[in-house]
């Protein structure tokens, strides 16, 4: 089966790769790319440990084909960490225990960044309901949000 | 599996062009935001052989505003939707009834043409489109043309568009001077979940009198109904309690839901009447203020 060319940007780098029409960004990612940073749980878009941005929104990359992304500007976990330093929530992340098991910690972080790129002193009903959509089995949710707001408060500190 | 197409069309005529032309050979699926169709592709319940992106087409991701009238495209996502302030001040009932709808992922994503052609009984954002008096514009093979979204649906999964026909947009009513809207849904846990009952009440109030008045209910029967008799029990009262009680009973009359897990039928039989006062209330606070 002819395979569809896409040409897209992956945290900053342009990216091109082949794929099939029913294949999803996670699909791609994981499977071809080797980015195996963005996690697969329910692949129905209900526990958010696939998530991503593309152009600037947060979106389930298991709802999304990978042939939309063309031309596109697409943010994983792997782009996170720069020169070798972790974003400010992946600091709190560790300070605060936030995590267990860690499947859903790249979810968690990359949809809790595009909080805090939105607004850098969320209430902790905001957090909730922004991450709402972000599954832990794990840790019980606290954790996590303290860790949001830690991070919240360093980027107004540091504003 | 013979070979699928993904296409992504630039104008509204190209998409019309492969959409009718594959879908009389095949199974063609549009693409908004796919928050339903993905997952529908996943657990193969659909497997089409032609996939339409309307994403790149610019009317269908419009939104503008001529003169106090709303023109929004059918696949602009929830997340777009809330960041246009003005929006959420003229229709509130509308915004709060498709934000409802899933998490700030799915918000990313989902659309309010989407919600509408996925055609579930249960869509939350059907009857607030429908108590807004808002009307849908579709495109297809011979034309144009305008529908009110109540006359939209068939019956679950199923609607009113033709071979090749797409939906383009959605116009809304110039909204009126002491007017408000306001959607509330029932379900069995505090987020994210389908609808046991959802209802949208639209009012419009002048010298503390009723002269406009639209309710729908979803969730309760086969597709999203306007409910007439609300409307006509609540025009020309002042929402005095005989009127309202008898505008509850419209509403109670015009359910025919499923028994299910989530609700039993006498149970949303019930809610229907709650949801619509609570929602009423809420429509009147806000048409008092605007």
């Amino acid at each position: 089966m002819a395979k569809i060319q896409v040409k897209t940007k992956i945290n900053g780098e342009e990216t091109e790769f082949l794929c099939q029409p029913y294949d999803t960004v996670l699909d791609v990612l994981r499977r071809d790319l080797n980015m195996t940073g963005t996690k697969e749980v329910c692949s129905t878009g209900d526990c958010g440990a696939c998530s991503i941005t593309m152009d600037g929104r947060l979106v389930c990359s298991c709802l999304v084909l990978a042939a939309e992304t063309e031309d596109k500007n697409i943010e994983t976990i792997e782009g996170m960490a720069k020169n070798g330093k972790f974003n400010v929530l992946q600091k709190t992340f560790l300070e605060h225990a936030a995590l267990q098991c860690g499947i859903c910690t790249p979810g968690m972080l990359v949809a809790a960044k595009s909080l805090l790129e939105k607004n850098t002193n969320p209430t902790e009903t905001e957090i909730r309901y922004w991450l709402a959509g972000n599954l832990c089995r794990c840790t019980g949710y606290d954790k996590i949000v303290k860790a949001v707001q830690a991070a919240a408060e360093e980027i107004r500190e540091n504003a | 599996m013979s070979e699928v197409k993904f296409i992504s069309p630039e104008t509204i005529e190209q998409a019309v062009d492969a959409y009718s032309k594959s879908s009389k050979e095949g199974n063609t699926k549009i693409l908004a935001g796919g928050t339903d169709l993905l997952v529908q592709i996943r657990s193969g319940i659909s497997q089409p052989d032609t996939i339409i992106d309307i994403k790149n087409i610019k009317e269908l991701k419009e939104i503008s505003n001529d003169n106090g009238s709303y023109t929004i495209g059918a696949a602009v996502a929830g997340a777009v939707l809330d960041e246009e302030e003005d929006f959420g001040n003229n229709w509130p009932g509308v915004l709060e009834a498709l934000k409802l709808i899933g998490s700030e992922q799915i918000q990313g994503r989902a659309s309010l043409g989407g919600n509408l052609c996925n055609a579930s009984p249960a869509g939350d954002s059907v009857p607030a489109l429908i108590a807004s008096g808002a009307t849908v514009k579709i495109q297809g093979p011979e034309g144009e043309r305008k529908m009110p979204i109540e006359s939209f649906h068939v019956g679950p999964g199923k609607t009113n568009l033709k071979n090749g026909e797409i939906v383009v947009n959605f116009q809304f009513p110039k909204k009126q001077k002491h007017s408000g809207d306001a959607y509330l849904r029932m379900i069995p846990r505090t987020e994210m979940d389908i609808a046991v009952v959802g209802c949208a009440v639209n009012v419009t109030i002048e010298n503390d009198k009723c002269v406009d008045a639209r309710v729908a209910l979803g969730a309760v029967a086969p597709t999203a109904l306007l409910i007439e008799d609300a409307s006509k029990a609540l025009i020309g009262s002042n929402f005095e309690k005989k009127a309202v009680e008898k505008a509850a009973l419209a509403c109670e009359a015009a359910c025919n839901p499923i028994d299910d897990k989530r609700g039993t039928i006498s149970y949303r039989k019930k809610v229907s009447k709650v949801l619509f006062k609570r929602a009423l209330e809420k429509a009147i606070e806000r048409a008092k203020r605007g």
